[in-house]
């Protein structure tokens, strides 16, 4: 009987250690609990809102819970027989009117910020972007900028920035927690929201609805700089890649092997999805493939087995037609498709 | 039999959970990953919802509705049979993708399309279609059977207002399988189509639409999370009510709460899909009905504690699942409302937030009202109690390993970790919450091994268990435990709510019947529901490997069983009176 009082006294302070220890720590870029723009922030409100309400009614139902445990447990000896009490119309229109009343209060901003977050912005104001995703990587077209980009998505910062969002294959679900709560790519429609990133960083996002063997695997960056230095980095897009003589090899070994797939223009192929992702930026990359070390090394035990990296993707491996130092050779030219 | 198979079945899934646990302990473990991992979480996901919960669900209903409406039996056991098998052999179509084809499923329990359309998918797929065809049919024939029975088949004097809090619970429950199984079963028929015949109706590049198995699936979807929690609500209820010595406060207000979860349940399923992109109009409408649903669950935790405010609360083990049931169910409620608000749902959708929320609805709420039913009802339907200390033992490990699991997920999800990821990058605060909840996932694991420690040393000892060991208050305590095969040797007569408590209170210590003692009737035992089943079984495994002509001559033994089951009178036989045991004095 004892035993299980004292485990009681145990369960809240459980509750508490967790919180401790679960809630630090948290990655400030990744986490939708440090609202980094407008709209994550304004579902960080209603998380909070719905948390308050909520804590409030687990703590009288707590109250009443542990009152009667220890008021109304039977004791040794205890004998007759409680009142057959029927109920009590009260009681039950006192429990049926306050849980509305909670309600109606979380409702309205509920209705109100859905409607907020729906808002679709005329073509002129906004910077549109076109997010299409694949299995298991995302594509970016900036149909007014006529650019196009893979994986890091480079986004101007302070200003409300329109999404159009699709598929190529599957379902997957674009979603920069510290940015805004996610919506689904499906493939055959077109999905509409917004993010504004309020300050210059490199936000995580992750690819948010199962989609394949990989998709643990299928993340993606947002970087978000000041408008000149986006509008800096729009205009190198632009400009076709040019490559120096010392890797002529690496260049040469590209234009046999991977372009094909893999575009290194950004102006070219807008409208149209591509088939690989887009290398015009490649050396800028956060990460490779969106999950792994930007280091030579790794890149070139991805050129040779990708499949064994990310199960499922497309890109075929070159482990047999590429030798050590051509493979050297490629990555060095690789590494150079920068715009910075 | 429904108990023994959703038993196996839920071990099968819990191992399988522990070993997605496993893999998640620690960041960058590569032990199960990619196809392998999303074949452990679908068969998971798929192996409780329809072959563990479903199954000793029914086994309980199965059990104890006749008992507490003073029936002999269900309103059709030769469909109750069929029912059973159909279930059962679905359960193995299922899980023989393991060694067949090439691997489980892999599309999640819920295979969205087109992950689950042959472009996207391997054969897999094919047994989750027909496996959960053939069981979703044995399913559907269960709840109509429930149904009737409870309909028609009432002891004289049990009117609807008088029945029992977990037979009212199954009454709504079977009508919501009536009303949701089809929605499924013709999801997966055009699912089939595609995968098996060529058909685009999740293609969109053939002018497919692929947010219509969505729709469809939570059409079933979501009243089938009402089918599984609403008999936990009828057990606790009926615990507590028993345990506390004081009738159920609120039993009218209780049914109309049930009977309103249940309709508003089938008013909100698109908030599953808030993420989908329906517009503003629907996801607010969804979410403002989701949040209705509040009210009739809140009237049944505060009608809970008042039932015991006033009594004599005792503590055992079958009353702590119920009395732990409360807050963890409370948890899972308030989640609940949290994913009701749309725009934040934008955040919680498809992380570890949702997986924490409805773990502890459907562990904490329905498997906490189910292990109270069983310590429960136990000698009544075993002729045995089940052994207290280790009863005890099992709840506290049970109670403090679910915490644990579960309670850092809401974290994990709100921090930033997708669910369905086989691994997660260090460095990001996911390492404690991830590491504790595979603490918790093994605290689990202990409690069910003492749990069936338990159930071994229970069965060995010798024991015999009076007709009312626990002071009831409801018909089934009125007969000899465990219940004999007639149930009743004469019909009771009820003369209120909680007919044996009336009687213990006018002083009569029995309760009095509606018949003299005669012979009963019985139905014969019949091994045509077990060879349709297999029939269908035959079919299913045609489908699959497409060989139409398996397929046809499965299908058509099937019809024929079913002509000469509706050809041959089947006369029964009579138990005559000289073998009833009748002296039941409580
Ligand atoms: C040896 C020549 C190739 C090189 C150097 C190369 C390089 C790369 C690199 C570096 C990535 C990661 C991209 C990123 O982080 O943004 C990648 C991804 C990819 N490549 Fe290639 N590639 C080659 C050939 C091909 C070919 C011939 C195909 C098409 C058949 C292809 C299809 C893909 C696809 C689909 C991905 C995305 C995989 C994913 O992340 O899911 N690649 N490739
Ligand atoms: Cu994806």
């Amino acid at each position: 009987m004892s035993q299980w009082k004292k485990a009681w006294r145990l369960l809240p302070l459980l509750a508490v250690m967790m919180l401790v220890l679960t809630g630090c720590g948290q990655d400030p870029f990744l986490s939708a609990l440090t609202p980094r723009g407008p709209v994550a922030e304004q579902q960080f409100y209603l998380i909070k809102l719905s948390i308050y309400i909520m804590m409030g009614v687990f703590a009288v139902v707590m109250v009443i819970y542990v009152y009667v445990l220890v008021r109304f447990r039977h004791r040794p000896g205890q004998t007759g027989i409680p009142e057959q009490i029927e109920g009590s119309h009260k009681l039950e229109i006192i429990w049926t009117t306050i849980p509305l009343i909670l309600l109606t209060i979380l409702a309205i901003p509920t209705v109100k910020i859905t409607f907020d977050l729906a808002e679709k912005f005329p073509t002129d104001d906004a910077l549109q972007v076109k997010v299409i995703a694949h299995q298991f990587w995302w594509e970016y077209e900036y149909p007014d900028l006529g650019i196009s980009a893979a994986q890091d998505l480079y986004i101007p910062t302070g200003e409300k920035v329109q999404f159009q969002l699709t598929s190529e294959d599957v379902i997957h679900s674009f979603w920069a927690p510290a940015l805004g709560g996610k919506t689904d790519t499906n493939p055959g429609m077109v999905n509409a929201m917004w993010l504004q990133a309020d300050d210059p960083g490199v936000y995580k996002g992750k690819c948010a609805e199962l989609c394949g063997d990989s998709h643990t695997l299928m993340d993606f960056k947002i970087v978000a700089m000041d408008r000149p230095e986006f509008d800096a980095w729009v205009e190198k897009m632009k400009e076709p890649h040019v490559s120096s003589s010392d890797v002529a090899e690496g260049e040469q070994i590209f234009a046999d092997s991977c372009i094909s797939c893999h575009a290194i223009d950004a102006t070219q192929g807008l409208d149209i999805p591509d088939f690989a992702p887009n290398l015009r930026n490649f050396g800028d990359r956060v990460v490779l493939a969106n999950y792994f070390n930007m280091d030579d090394e790794t890149i070139a035990e991805w050129i040779k087995n990708p499949e064994k990296m990310k199960p499922g993707n497309l890109m075929p491996g070159f482990a047999d037609e590429l030798d050590d130092q051509q493979l050297a050779s490629l990555v060095d030219y690789l590494n150079t498709l920068s715009v910075k | 039999m429904y108990l023994l198979a959703g038993g196996f079945f839920f071990l099968l899934g819990g191992l399988e959970a522990l070993l997605i646990r496993i893999q998640l302990m620690y960041p960058d473990l590569d032990i199960f990953v990619g196809g392998t991992f999303n074949q452990l979480l679908t068969m998971h996901g798929t192996t409780m919802i329809f072959f563990a919960a479903m199954p000793i669900i029914f086994a309980l209903l199965n059990a104890i509705v006749p008992l507490q409406i003073g029936a002999r039996d269900v309103a059709f056991p030769f469909i109750n049979a069929l029912g059973l098998w159909l279930f059962f052999l679905g359960g193995v179509i299922l899980n023989a993708s393991w060694f067949l084809g090439a691997g489980a499923p892999e599309a999640g329990w819920t295979a969205y399309a087109p992950l689950s359309t042959p472009a996207f998918s391997h054969m897999g797929v094919d047994f989750y279609v027909l496996g959960l065809q053939v069981a979703g049919i044995g399913t559907w024939l269960g709840g109509i059977n429930f149904l009737v029975t409870i309909i028609n088949m009432r002891a004289p004097g049990l009117t609807f207002m008088r029945l029992p809090m977990f037979t009212w619970t199954a009454f709504v429950t079977s009508a919501l399988v009536l009303f949701a199984f089809p929605a499924i079963t013709v999801n997966l028929i055009l699912l089939m189509f595609d995968r098996l015949f060529g058909g685009a109706f999740f293609n969109a590049d053939m002018g497919g639409n692929v947010v219509i198995w969505q729709h469809l699936f939570w059409i079933f979807g979501h009243p089938e999370v009402y089918i599984l929690i609403l008999p936990a609500f009828g057990i606790v209820s009926d615990v507590i009510s028993t345990f506390s010595k004081k009738r159920l406060f609120g039993h009218s207000a209780m049914v109309f709460a049930t009977v309103l979860i249940g309709f508003l349940g089938f008013m909100v399923w698109a908030h599953h899909m808030f993420t989908v992109g329906m517009g503003p109009i629907a996801n607010s409408l969804f979410a403002l009905a989701t949040m209705l649903i509040a009210v009739p669950t809140g009237i049944k935790i505060f009608n809970w504690l008042f039932t015991m405010w006033g009594g004599q609360v005792r503590i055992n083990t079958a009353s702590l699942w119920s009395i732990g049931f409360i807050p963890t169910f409370l948890i899972g409620g308030m989640t609940g409302v949290m994913l009701g608000v749309a725009p934040a749902d934008f955040q919680y959708q498809d992380t570890y937030f949702v997986i924490a929320h409805f773990h502890y609805t459907i562990v904490g709420g329905m498997v906490f009202g189910l292990f109270s039913g069983m310590y429960y009802w136990w000698p009544k339907m075993f002729g045995k109690m089940l052994n207290e200390k280790l009863g005890k033992w099992n709840f506290w490990t049970f109670f403090i390993g679910f915490n644990l699991t579960f309670f850092p997920q809401h974290f994990l999800g709100l921090m930033g970790m997708p669910r369905r990821v086989f691994t997660f990058l260090p460095n990001a605060g996911l390492e404690m919450g991830n590491f504790v909840s595979t603490i918790g996932a093994f605290g689990m694991t202990l409690s069910i091994l003492i749990f069936l420690l338990n159930i071994v040393i229970t069965n060995r000892s010798e024991q015999t268990v009076p007709a009312d060991p626990w002071d009831g208050r409801t018909l089934e305590w009125t007969i000899p435990s465990p219940a004999p095969e007639y149930n009743f040797a004469q019909t009771p007569l009820v003369r209120g709510l909680d007919a044996l408590w009336v009687e213990k209170m006018e002083g009569n210590g029995q309760i009095s019947y509606a018949e003299p003692l005669g012979r009963i009737h019985m139905p014969s035992p019949s091994v045509l529901p077990f060879l349709m089943a297999i029939g269908l079984t035959f079919a299913a495994f045609g489908f699959i490997y497409h060989t139409w002509f398996v397929a046809a001559t499965g299908l058509i033994f099937t019809f024929v069983l079913m002509s000469i089951r509706s050809v041959k009178d089947d006369p029964g036989y009579y138990i005559e009176v000289e073998d009833i045991d009748e002296g039941v004095k409580v």
